[in-house]
């Protein structure tokens, strides 16, 4: 399945997920963030029509909610892979290869920095420091770190990852 | 006999978990594990530690097949040893933040009380006077850790004496600057001691609620606090009543960042908690004043929380004995870039920067030369090897241009350009101006572009002035510390390497060889055998050669890429 298609599947979510978190933090005041985090954890991205049904359901501005979750970079508006690719981009990362790690990753998959494959298993972000800076240059991806990355090393995750995503879409 | 894993995010990196799942696969054994936080020393990860009878036993860079070896037979097992030299720089190293990281069981409320936890703050509830801890962190010459270095006794204070109906103690967990990983190692190693730290503050300021405010890339060290947090409840350490003691109340929640480096500014942070974007506003008011909720909040960052236990149980007068003058005590520094040893290193206030790279540090990779030391993050400054002497205290290295800041000390060598320093920390900054001031949102994406022309080989005579003059202008019409210090990291580079601009503007070349636009890659004909391995590496195929014979490189083809150059075990490929 494409990733076009997941998102018109998605296109009506299932708005009733969210009920529990609108519940727990409508009422609270200075819960955006919350209430936001709790939604994108849900779906893992936060679709449009969430934004109308938390404004609805709470009372809170609708541009509100859209200024909050384009503020930060942690909210996304799309859908992502599977494997989200978090590469970081800190100080010691830079100074220790991260463009050819960037580099490597954009040739291997076939998409630039924010995308996501067209099969759907890889989305590829930038990301400031993750923390790890001794073992620079590091990504980070469905929260495992991969450290002290050559291009070589990084093509061979993604590889591994690739074979993996396939075979359990085989098999379902 | 007790084995400990250290277990810190960059152990885990490293692969720590392989290790913990090779000491539960090992039944026949019977080994009671544990882990601990980062002990600071990430090169050196994954470690592991045997205790027996008194004696510790440590090991490094541990592979899962070590374990077995190294259990049946730790004290003659030399293989993955701690150097004498790795231990002796550990043992060098005054602790007093960082005092628990690596030792104790982030995960175990019992270790941290054991080790004398908790005691410094029922001290407080029983004996002790608000204006007395005050007075105790006057004492100590405490000073803010998290960038400006503002004193914390007096934030303290006007938040003590400011009237309110209720106050807040706000930790800023929010570590933005890329290189600096100090607090996600307290947090991670250490939470009691953040908790008992701020109960501290809370009872200096009368406060009974306390927000740490995470940030999301930290996912290890949001669980470990949010169980610190739930341990501590449940021992009556949180909660009401504290200790039994009537009237004690403290607790503490953890609100998760969403990322954005300008939360890390306190009236920003302020924003982001109350659920806006996180903006910075005018000060005054200072948070003491009208801070979360419009009410008294002060709000310190991981780091300086950290010493407060320390300082009122050993004294002001001990705490200051560490340091200098003007900055005492210590400062946790990360210790990264081009350095062999890099890690999380705490050292006493006026040690020079040379003895905490070299002797600490072990120097530069590869033995190369040194050329400068990044610190502060992107509101820091490069300090060149001319100024390698300076002392790390608040006062000599801002008069060098950076700042001491979070604590982030990136190492450079003679492979990094200056000039693309100065770029990428002005792209980071450019990205994370939250756009309210106008010098800020476009005066950095203008000085972007110069630096980004520059590095591509079209700078113009001019550029460095108008960077300079563009800087000032920067500093001068932002509100907040993220617009004043953004330019910093341009300025010095141009103070202390002017000639790197020069060249990359007037002849076009980058001495450091980084600037893809500015260097070419050539076969060195009497090294090279024909070996076919560069053109075999090449990715758009413009090396050109028989087997046996000398290569060529097309050089209007080439994208510079660096293929061949890593790639040639003949060093017949040089860049120019």
């Amino acid at each position: 399945m494409g990733i076009q298609d997941q998102v018109e599947d998605r296109a009506l979510v299932d708005l009733s997920l969210i009920d529990p978190i609108i519940e727990k933090y409508g009422k609270v005041k200075g819960s955006t963030i919350t209430i936001l985090q709790g939604v994108q954890e849900t779906y893992g991205f936060l679709p449009s029509e969430t934004l109308t049904y938390i404004a609805k359901k709470t009372g809170m501005k609708e541009a509100k909610l859209y200024g909050v979750a384009t503020f930060y970079t942690q909210f996304r508006m799309k859908p992502v892979g599977k494997n989200l690719i978090m590469l970081c981009q800190g100080t010691a990362c830079h100074v220790n290869g991260a463009s050819a790690i960037e580099k490597a990753i954009v040739e291997e998959l076939g998409i630039c920095e924010g995308e996501t494959t067209s099969d759907g298993i890889f989305t590829f972000t930038n990301v400031a420091c993750l923390g790890c800076c001794s073992l620079a240059p590091v990504m980070m991806i469905n929260g495992e770190t991969y450290a002290k990355l050559t291009p070589e090393k990084t093509v061979g995750v993604l590889r591994e990852l690739r074979a993996e995503a396939q075979s359990e879409m085989e098999v379902s | 006999m007790k084995v400990l894993v250290g277990a810190g995010s960059c152990g885990f990196a490293a692969g720590a978990h392989k290790l913990m799942d090779e000491l539960e696969a090992i039944q026949d054994l019977q080994i009671d594990y544990e882990i601990t936080g980062c002990i600071g020393m990430c090169h050196l990860e994954p470690i592991m530690e045997v205790h027996e009878g008194g004696e510790v036993f440590r090991f490094v860079k541990v592979l899962p097949e070590d374990v077995r070896p190294i259990l049946e037979d730790f004290r003659n097992y030399a293989n993955n040893r701690i150097s004498v030299e790795d231990a002796d720089s550990l043992v060098k190293q005054p602790r007093v933040v960082l005092k628990n990281c690596g030792v104790i069981n982030p995960e175990d409320i019992e270790d941290y009380i054991n080790i004398g936890g908790y005691e410094a703050i029922r001290n407080c509830y029983e004996s002790s006077s608000p204006e007395a801890v005050i007075n105790e962190i006057k004492t100590s010459g405490l000073r803010g850790r998290g960038g400006a270095g503002f004193p914390t006794w007096f934030k303290w204070d006007a938040a003590r004496k400011s009237p309110g109906p209720k106050k807040y103690v706000v930790c800023n967990a929010d570590e933005g600057d890329p290189g600096a990983f100090m607090d996600r190692s307290v947090l991670e190693g250490d939470p009691h001691t953040l908790i008992e730290g701020m109960m501290i503050c809370g009872f200096a300021i009368d406060s009974d609620e306390g927000v740490v405010y995470v940030r999301a890339e930290y996912p290890l060290a949001i669980r470990r606090l949010e169980k610190a947090i739930k341990d501590a409840r449940a021992k009556n350490i949180l909660g009401k009543d504290i200790f039994g003691i009537k009237g004690r109340n403290f607790d503490l929640r953890i609100k998760a960042g969403a990322g954005a480096f300008v939360c890390g500014e306190e009236t920003a942070l302020i924003a982001s908690l109350e659920g806006e974007r996180g903006m910075p506003r005018l000060k005054p008011p200072f948070p003491a004043q009208k801070g979360f909720w419009q009410l008294p909040t002060n709000i310190n960052n991981v780091e300086t929380f950290a010493n407060v236990p320390w300082i009122i149980r050993n004294g002001g007068a001990a705490f200051a004995k560490f340091g200098i003058e003007s900055s005492k005590g210590t400062k946790v520094f990360a210790l990264t870039g081009k350095v062999k040893k890099g890690g999380l290193v705490e050292v006493p206030m006026g040690m020079s920067l040379r003895e905490v790279i070299y002797d600490i540090g072990g120097g530069i990779v590869g033995d190369r030369p040194f050329k400068a030391v990044q610190l502060g993050g992107p509101s820091g400054g490069c300090v060149p090897m001319q100024l390698i002497d300076t002392s790390v205290d608040y006062e000599s290295i801002t008069r060098t241009g950076a700042i001491v800041g979070s604590g982030g000390m990136v190492v450079m060598d003679d492979t990094t350009c200056m000039v693309d320093m100065a770029r990428f920390f002005l792209d980071f900054t450019c990205k994370e101006s939250c756009g309210k001031c106008t010098y800020c949102r476009m005066g950095t994406k203008r000085m972007l572009e110069i630096l980004e022309r520059i590095t591509n080989g079209q700078g113009k005579d001019g550029d460095i002035e108008l960077l300079e003059e563009l800087s000032y202008k920067v500093k001068d019409g932002s509100l907040c510390g993220l617009g004043q210090t953004a330019p910093n990291p341009v300025l010095t580079t141009i103070k202390y390497f002017r000639n790197e601009y020069e060249d990359h503007i007037y002849n076009k070349t980058c001495t450091a060889k980084q600037c893809a636009a500015l260097i070419r890659y050539e076969v060195v004909a009497d090294k090279c055998i024909g070996c076919t391995v560069c053109a075999k590496a090449c990715p758009v195929s413009c090396i050109k050669g028989e087997l046996r014979k000398v290569h060529e490189i097309d050089q209007d083809a080439c994208i510079k890429c660096g293929q061949c150059f890593q790639k040639c075990k003949f060093d017949a490929i040089r860049v120019y």
